[in-house]
């Protein structure tokens, strides 16, 4: 059985964003960055120092992931989403950087949906524990930043009809 | 006296945990499935991915879900058997085995507070072990995940609380995980003995097979009131609202303190990864 669903670009532009209201399923296509709890602390540590982001996260979606080994002649081992809620702290600081879309599991703080809404972003749930089905949808990765966290490193995917229902919108509509 | 050799216990509890990692066991398929046929809230397209993803994860030999757990083995040892080496070490040999052909996530740190530091293959499992008459050797394992495991509560309630109580603690933790513990989820709940006896079992709960009825019809009968609160709480796949918030509800029970009444909730989620194997 196949359904119709919404295909997106990512990085996302600000006319889809405001486009989107929580509860559509759509699949996303382009590039997104993966980093979960190490990556987000560092990140933030780095910009409490005065230090300038070892990257541009202007624009950029990223999502909450830590894959399973990758098998010999895959892109990537099973790669399903985290729970999000732990990386709240960060998230309204990466967003008000510029970050336009988070992917990951679960409801988020008040302070995150308030930097949702503040920034025109959006936050996206993505299949809890399917894993399988991520890895099948992602045609590349490649670590662009903070290789020394192995599996938590930050790094830039290549995706095709990644599924995802959005969780949170712009207008401040959240599923949760 | 049997004589089992540790090689054999290696090589068959390694197989089992690679089937188990990949591949869901059919009563669970056949609950998904069912759930998916009925699903008219917004979780539908939920329980249609989780089907999908079985699929991929099967034809592509790829773990359903990244978080490939800790492992859990429960061990009923018939008194007659003798092993020729350390029956401990050959089951994690098993796990580390599969957990390395496997590309499952090794997701286990050596200590939980002073450094979390990786041990880089699986191990420990947690093994619990009970002896048996005859010489038969059973070991039910679970593959748990996290994201569930951390959704999971113990209650010590007060012995005149009653039915109504444990029906309300239940609901309670189950309405507290929401959708953090990847609903639709399986409920395993101990009732009784000591705190640890009741998480014990709560855990042991889990291993049975969805399709099975307990063995007493009173508990079979609340076995399913709760599955049937638990999904009138709307909480559905994924937490984004509909009617399959669980796909069963286990109780497994032992006897109490007259002062007491323990009651552990373990929480899976909808990858309900187990297996048996039986030497």
């Amino acid at each position: 059985m196949t359904r119709e669903v919404r295909q997106l670009k990512v990085p996302l532009c600000r006319e889809d964003i405001a486009s989107l209201k929580a509860g559509d399923e759509v699949e996303l296509n382009g590039t997104i960055l993966v980093g979960r709890d190490q990556a987000h602390l560092r990140l933030i540590q780095t910009l409490e120092r005065g230090e300038e982001l070892p990257l541009d996260i202007r624009g950029e979606t990223i999502y909450y992931m830590g894959p399973a080994p990758t098998p010999p002649g895959r892109v990537i081992g099973s790669a399903g989403p985290t729970t999000s809620s732990r990386m709240d702290p960060f998230a309204p600081r990466l967003l008000d950087l510029g970050l336009k879309g988070m992917i990951g599991k679960g409801p988020r703080s008040r302070e995150v949906l308030d930097g949702v809404v503040r920034n025109g972003a959006v936050y996206f749930y993505a299949f809890g524990g399917c894993g399988a089905l991520y890895a099948q949808r992602i045609v590349s990765s490649e670590c662009v930043a903070y290789g020394d966290l192995g599996p938590e490193a930050i790094y830039r995917l290549r995706v095709e009809k990644f599924p995802v229902v959005v969780a949170a919108d712009s207008e401040g509509n959240s599923l949760y | 006296m049997r004589e089992i050799r540790c090689q054999e216990v290696t090589a068959s509890l390694k197989k089992a945990l690679l089937q188990a990692g990949v591949e869901l066991p059919g009563d669970v398929k056949q609950v998904l499935r069912e759930a998916s046929r009925k699903e008219t809230g917004r979780s539908a397209g939920v329980l249609q991915r989780c089907l999908e993803n079985i699929t991929v994860a099967e034809k592509e030999g790829l773990p359903l879900c990244q978080d490939t757990g800790m492992v859990l083995l429960f061990c009923e040892i018939g008194q007659d058997i003798h092993f020729d080496r350390d029956f401990n070490g050959a089951l994690e040999e098993g796990v580390e085995q599969a957990y390395e052909e496997g590309f499952f996530r090794k997701s286990v740190v050596s200590d939980p507070l002073k450094n979390r530091k990786n041990s880089g293959n699986n191990l420990p499992p947690v093994i619990y072990h009970e002896l048996v008459p005859g010489d038969g050797l059973k070991i039910s394992l679970l593959l748990k995940g996290f994201g569930s495991e951390n959704c999971s509560r113990l209650h010590m309630l007060k012995p005149t609380a009653g039915r109504e109580a444990v029906v309300e603690a239940v609901l309670k933790t189950i309405t507290d995980a929401g959708g953090s513990p990847c609903p639709p989820i399986v409920v395993g709940i101990g009732l009784g003995g000591t705190m640890d006896k009741a998480a014990v079992l709560s855990k042991k709960a889990l291993c049975r097979s969805l399709d099975s009825h307990h063995c007493d019809p009173w508990y079979d009968e609340l076995e399913r009131e709760l599955l049937e609160k638990i999904n009138a709480t709307g909480i559905g796949g994924g937490g984004l609202g509909g009617d399959t918030t669980a796909l069963g509800v286990k109780i497994e029970t032992y006897p109490t303190h007259i002062a007491g009444l323990p009651l552990a909730v373990t929480i899976n989620c909808w990858a309900d990864r187990k297996g048996v194997v039986e030497l």
